[in-house]
């Protein structure tokens, strides 16, 4: 993997939720009349959800329109592990043109789930902008894409797997698991 | 003896028929047409998924409908589609079809859907292939038809989402339709409890009972609280035999019109798989009114070619796979 961090230790993972309280705090005075949030499938959409309660006010007051990505069409590993879709249909009702996007993903890793959300946007329209939100910054980016805003960074090995996870109660949490291999890896 | 249709790992690896298709499989690809539905409402109306793949679509058989639709699919998967009217070409120099394949593979043809008059022959084309190389079965002979009878599936899933709750009935030529047996298979694997044929004995086969249908050869009582209407096309050739006395006498008995529609339930949708004998099998009223859903069909039926498609060619085959997997370099994931 191009990342080397040494850190085999499991790091101490910080609370879902508490995280999801700076990124809303993060997120507020971004956004503006002509801003839309698109979560990815799944933990991005999830974030969307609690962000959009959290912020309803400014929300409301910019009229601020929401949508959905499932990138799976778009991956660069469809040649490799085919194709799985999980009948959640993209679902972007509004204008993409001239709209300042903000895509929202649970963890950001390697950024190629990113690039395959970009791509799917442009089939839309043309977007004035597009930013990204991520509860958590992993490190190991294999492409020139970072996220603009993220509630934290812990960089983690290859052989780790970070995924965030929605509890029957509804909240949110993080979970660590140790990967034999690189290879066998869920696309992140 | 093993299925054909799919892998050493259980995934699908050529559509011939919806027999032999598990549960699992049907649903597969009944949600993954669902998503690619909104791709045809976008600006753009396209994926990368299949970007410099190859589909030959080999129609030995004219049917300009089902070769369009393959090919709009295929063409929104971003492939490269080659349609071959194979009647009118090398077979009629005497080419063999296993011959005429192979020359398509060596121009490096990655998927072919295949149209034929003689039931079996997709089968015979996914036996020959090698195992990277993908069949999909656009109908052969009396056989079957498995895309037609997914995207009905899909259709009546669509409009009556409760499968489970759902009494259909399948109206007229049964015995010569490739249509209605891959559709009976699949609505009695989703779990639809009620499916009925009605139509007259001459066009049923023999012992159709069996198929788990009930029988009816009278309009009134087989439509009474249908969910679903679903003609069939009757083949204008079929009408000079001793099967029927004619046409007109047909529409009087099983052609669906309005008055008849009134005995299914008042909310029914009615489907026709195309391409419709108006005032034969159904009345234009119908065809064009607030109950049918026989466009919608044909909308959805692009949803599912590309589902298909998408499923057959994405991922390694299996053998390879197993094999080594060094193929990827370090990254390949994520």
């Amino acid at each position: 993997m191009a990342n080397n961090h040494s850190n085999s230790p499991t790091p101490q993972l910080p609370n879902a939720e508490d995280l999801l309280k700076v990124l809303a705090q993060k997120l507020e005075p971004l956004l503006q009349e002509n801003t839309a949030l698109v979560g990815i499938h799944s933990g991005g959409v999830w974030l969307m959800q609690r962000l959009l309660s959290l912020l309803e006010n400014t929300i409301s007051k910019y009229k601020i329109e929401h949508g959905t990505l499932d990138v799976s069409f778009y991956r660069d590993d469809y040649a490799q592990r085919g194709l799985k879709t999980e009948n959640r249909p993209s679902q972007i009702p509004f204008e993409v043109e001239n709209k300042h996007i903000i895509l929202i993903d649970d963890v950001f890793y390697t950024g190629r789930t990113t690039r395959a959300a970009m791509n799917e946007l442009f089939d839309y329209g043309r977007p004035a902008s597009i930013s990204l939100l991520a509860l958590v910054n992993r490190g190991g980016r294999e492409l020139p894409i970072a996220p603009q805003i993220v509630a934290a960074e812990i960089p983690l090995d290859a052989s780790q797997h970070l995924q965030l996870t929605k509890l029957a109660d509804g909240s949110l949490t993080l979970e660590l698991t140790q990967h034999n291999s690189a290879r066998t890896q869920e696309h992140e | 003896m093993n299925n054909p249709q799919l892998d050493r790992d259980g995934n699908l690896k050529h559509l011939l028929s919806i027999e032999g298709l598990p549960k699992r499989i049907l649903n597969q690809i009944l949600d993954t047409a669902e998503s690619f539905v909104g791709v045809a409402e976008r600006e753009v109306k396209k994926v990368p998924l299949l970007r410099g793949k190859t589909v030959c679509n080999l129609f030995f058989e004219n049917s300009t409908r089902t070769r369009t639709t393959f090919e709009i699919a295929a063409k929104r998967l971003s492939a490269d589609v080659i349609s071959l009217n194979v009647s009118t070409s090398s077979q009629s120099k005497g080419e063999t079809i296993l011959d005429t394949v192979d020359n398509l593979i060596a121009m490096h043809a990655d998927m072919f859907v295949v149209r034929h008059a003689q039931s079996g022959a997709a089968h015979l084309i996914a036996k020959h292939v090698p195992p990277h190389i993908h069949v999909v079965n656009a109908g052969d002979g009396r056989h079957s038809h498995p895309t037609q009878g997914l995207l009905d599936v899909f259709t009546i899933r669509k409009y009556k989402p409760e499968l489970h709750n759902l009494r259909i009935a399948i109206v007229g030529d049964v015995l010569h339709s490739r249509v209605a047996r891959s559709e009976i298979h699949a609505l009695t694997t989703l779990g639809v409890p009620e499916i009925r044929v009605i139509a007259p004995k001459t066009l049923l086969p023999t012992q159709v009972e069996k198929l788990g249908v009930h029988v009816f050869h009278d309009m009134e009582a087989g439509l009474k609280d249908v969910d679903v209407v679903m003609m069939l096309r009757l083949q204008n050739e079929r009408m000079s035999g001793a099967m029927l006395p004619s046409s007109q006498e047909y529409f009087k008995t099983y052609g669906l019109t309005q008055e008849k529609l009134k005995f299914a339930k008042p909310d029914a949708i009615v489907m026709h798989p195309g391409p419709m004998n108006r005032g034969v099998e159904i009345d234009s009223n119908v065809a064009d009114g607030k109950q049918s859903v026989i466009l919608p069909q044909v909308t959805y039926g692009i949803a599912i070619r590309m589902a298909v498609m998408a499923l057959l060619a994405g991922g390694l085959p299996a053998q390879q796979e197993s094999a080594g997997g060094s193929q990827t370099g370090p990254a390949g994931d994520a």
